[in-house]
């Protein structure tokens, strides 16, 4: 058999999958002038299951298709089965790098819903348990990504300061991770006595810490070079592909929920939004970084303002809030609320609404439509990985797969997050 | 920076510009939603986004929300609907815009020529919810295998288990099963 003829019987042979892709690829890969590559689903640096179909011409990427989808587990349709507050552990599961901050937008959505208050008391905690998975999640991000790059220390780094916010989690929630801790109406318990001790412990030491990641990249040349100019994305095109979050701010659109649309009371504390100027990989890198600092300044705020927020760790509002063990020997109607709650849960009225909240990665939002009863209708999870993820062919067009890495490393993405 | 106050009421530029376009303005906690005709969706989107002090220039979310129930009864104007969640920027207002569609043709105009981002947020809609988005420009599945029957978010949909059927009803549950294949 000749080249060509050996040529062509690959192509055909190929044709059937072909068929899918043959008009988002160019000619060029048809005819076999272009090379056809996955990167993925199994690939250590897409952070998960993302599969990525790259065209390349030589080492250049023409087009990237990503593929997702590997993580889907419903959880959308699980949580339509369930009563409202039993949703909750399934969000945990969709971007398991920040479990709180979907509870957090799970919650608000059946808050705004249902029209239940949230104790001051328990949106500090909120903002507590929000900033410290803000830097859980980042120092993932952080050692992922500089791993990716051939930075082997600064992993081991940040998975240390990372355990102990787990550590902290597991003292409030009972879980490393999956802690479910934030429940419509407030939080699941008050702060444990020995929470706070460890938050201050950690909290004085974390600057020190931050710096030394900064010495070890920001100021590594090697670092610089594989970052700057990497992946760019003006300020325009991020708005037009829905990039939020530091993926945003690194191109200089300054765009923070807490500040533009305040939840939690986040209005009460002073903090500011790190930006960018150029969009390229080394600007969101920078981005996060100083965000680091900003969530240690709103963690002190919010520990000096504890002691003073009235109210409990959860609505007093029976109808929506289970009553404290102690009160179902003396009274009747506590023993009466408790099992309602918790088998038939409570109604939410046959209407819309739309939360979203600042996650580490971006806008997190939640679509929640009632039935009236004690089911949602639909929820609907809008998640910044997925729109992260949408973003890659534009912010990866004619570089290097090298780069590529970078690039995905850079948008920070949770395929948890992005399948649900 | 901001030279143009914004416009309190979307729905009164719609009505002036497009009229019978808006269907219905609902508020509910402090969230507007307005209905618009499906046919429209386009010329609606546009002057959303291009009206100086609307300008809504960020594409948040697109929700599909199927009311069916069981016994294949809904009491809105159509089975499906299309939540679009927008935002502007600029004037920091966020606005929901919804299509309603009816049960055997859920088809809607895709919006994907004014946000580049519903592309993929349309795509799921399409594959989990069985809506067609006309002149989609990659309308393939996103999330399920491409070799899965039927849409896994409708309600009829049933998750991981079967709805007895007897002998009065087994008709109409059989068919809304759809993985049942002749």
């Amino acid at each position: 058999m000749t080249d060509k003829a050996a040529l062509d019987s690959a192509i055909t042979e190929w044709a059937g999958s072909l068929d899918d892709v043959k008009n988002l690829v160019s000619e060029r890969a048809l005819t076999g002038e272009t090379m056809l590559l996955n990167m993925g689903p199994h690939h250590p640096s897409t952070h998960g299951v993302l599969r990525l179909l790259l065209e390349l011409d030589g080492e250049e990427i023409i087009t990237c298709l990503p593929d997702i989808g590997f993580l889907h587990t419903g959880i959308e349709k699980t949580i339509e089965s369930k009563t409202y507050e039993k949703g909750v552990p399934c969000t945990d599961r969709m971007d398991y790098l920040s479990p709180m901050s979907n509870n957090a937008v799970f919650c608000m959505a059946i808050e705004k819903l249902a029209d239940i208050d949230v104790p001051e008391r328990a949106q500090v905690i909120r903002v507590i348990c929000l900033e410290l998975s803000r830097i859980a999640s980042h120092l993932v991000w952080l050692g992922t990504h500089a791993i990716d790059l051939g930075a082997m220390s600064v992993f081991l780094y940040c998975f240390r300061e990372r355990e102990k916010i787990l550590d902290m989690f597991e003292m409030i929630s009972g879980q490393r991770m999956m802690g479910s801790y934030l429940r419509p109406g407030g939080v699941w318990r008050d702060l444990t006595a020995d929470f706070l001790p460890a938050l201050e412990v950690f909290l004085d030491d974390f600057m020190r810490r931050v710096d030394d990641y900064e010495k070890l990249l920001t100021a590594n040349p090697l670092w610089v070079d594989r970052t700057q100019g990497i992946g760019v994305i003006e300020p325009d095109v991020a708005l037009a592909w829905g990039l939020s979050g530091a993926s945003l701010r690194g191109s200089g659109v300054n765009w923070d929920i807490r500040k533009a649309m305040p939840y939690s009371g986040y209005e009460q504390y002073d903090f500011n939004v790190p930006l960018g100027e150029h969009g390229d990989v080394f600007d969101r890198y920078y981005c996060r970084i100083r965000e680091l600092r900003e969530s240690h300044k709103i963690l002190r705020q919010a520990v000096k303002r504890l002691p003073s927020a009235g109210g409990g760790f959860r609505t007093d509002n029976r109808k929506f809030a289970p009553p404290p063990r102690a009160e179902l020997g003396q009274s009747m109607e506590a023993v009466i609320h408790h099992f309602k709650l918790w088998t038939e849960g409570f109604p939410a009225p046959d209407q819309e609404v739309y939360v979203a909240i600042e996650s580490p990665r971006g806008e997190i939002g939640c679509y929640l439509h009632g039935t009236g009863g004690n089911k949602p209708r639909r929820v609907h999870f809008k998640t910044p990985s997925f729109m992260h993820i949408q973003a890659i062919p534009e912010m990866s067009r004619n570089h290097m797969i090298a780069d590529l890495v970078a690039i995905v490393g850079s948008i920070d993405c949770v395929l948890g997050d992005c399948d649900r | 920076m901001v030279a143009i106050d914004p416009v309190k009421n979307p729905a009164d530029v719609l009505k002036a510009t497009l009229p019978g376009a808006v269907q219905d303005v609902v508020e509910f906690a402090g969230e507007t939603t307005l209905v618009v005709d499906p046919k429209q969706i386009i010329p609606v989107m546009r002057v959303l986004r291009d009206t100086p002090g609307l300008i809504f220039n960020f594409m948040s979310d697109v929700s599909a929300v199927d009311y069916w129930e069981p016994g294949g009864v809904y009491d809105r104007p159509g089975r499906f609907a299309v939540s679009y969640h927008l935002y502007s920027m600029l004037y920091n207002v966020r606005l929901r815009v919804k299509v309603y569609l009816d049960e055997d043709e859920p088809e809607v105009e895709t919006v994907c020529g004014i946000w580049p981002a519903a592309n993929w947020l349309e795509r799921e809609a399409m594959d989990l919810m069985g809506i067609t988005f006309l002149n989609h420009p990659d309308p393939r599945r996103l999330l399920m295998p491409d070799d899965w029957n039927g849409h896994p978010h409708r309600r009829d949909t049933p998750l991981g288990y079967e709805i007895v059927q007897f002998s009065f009803n087994a008709d109409e549950i059989m068919k809304h099963k759809p993985f049942v294949e002749e």
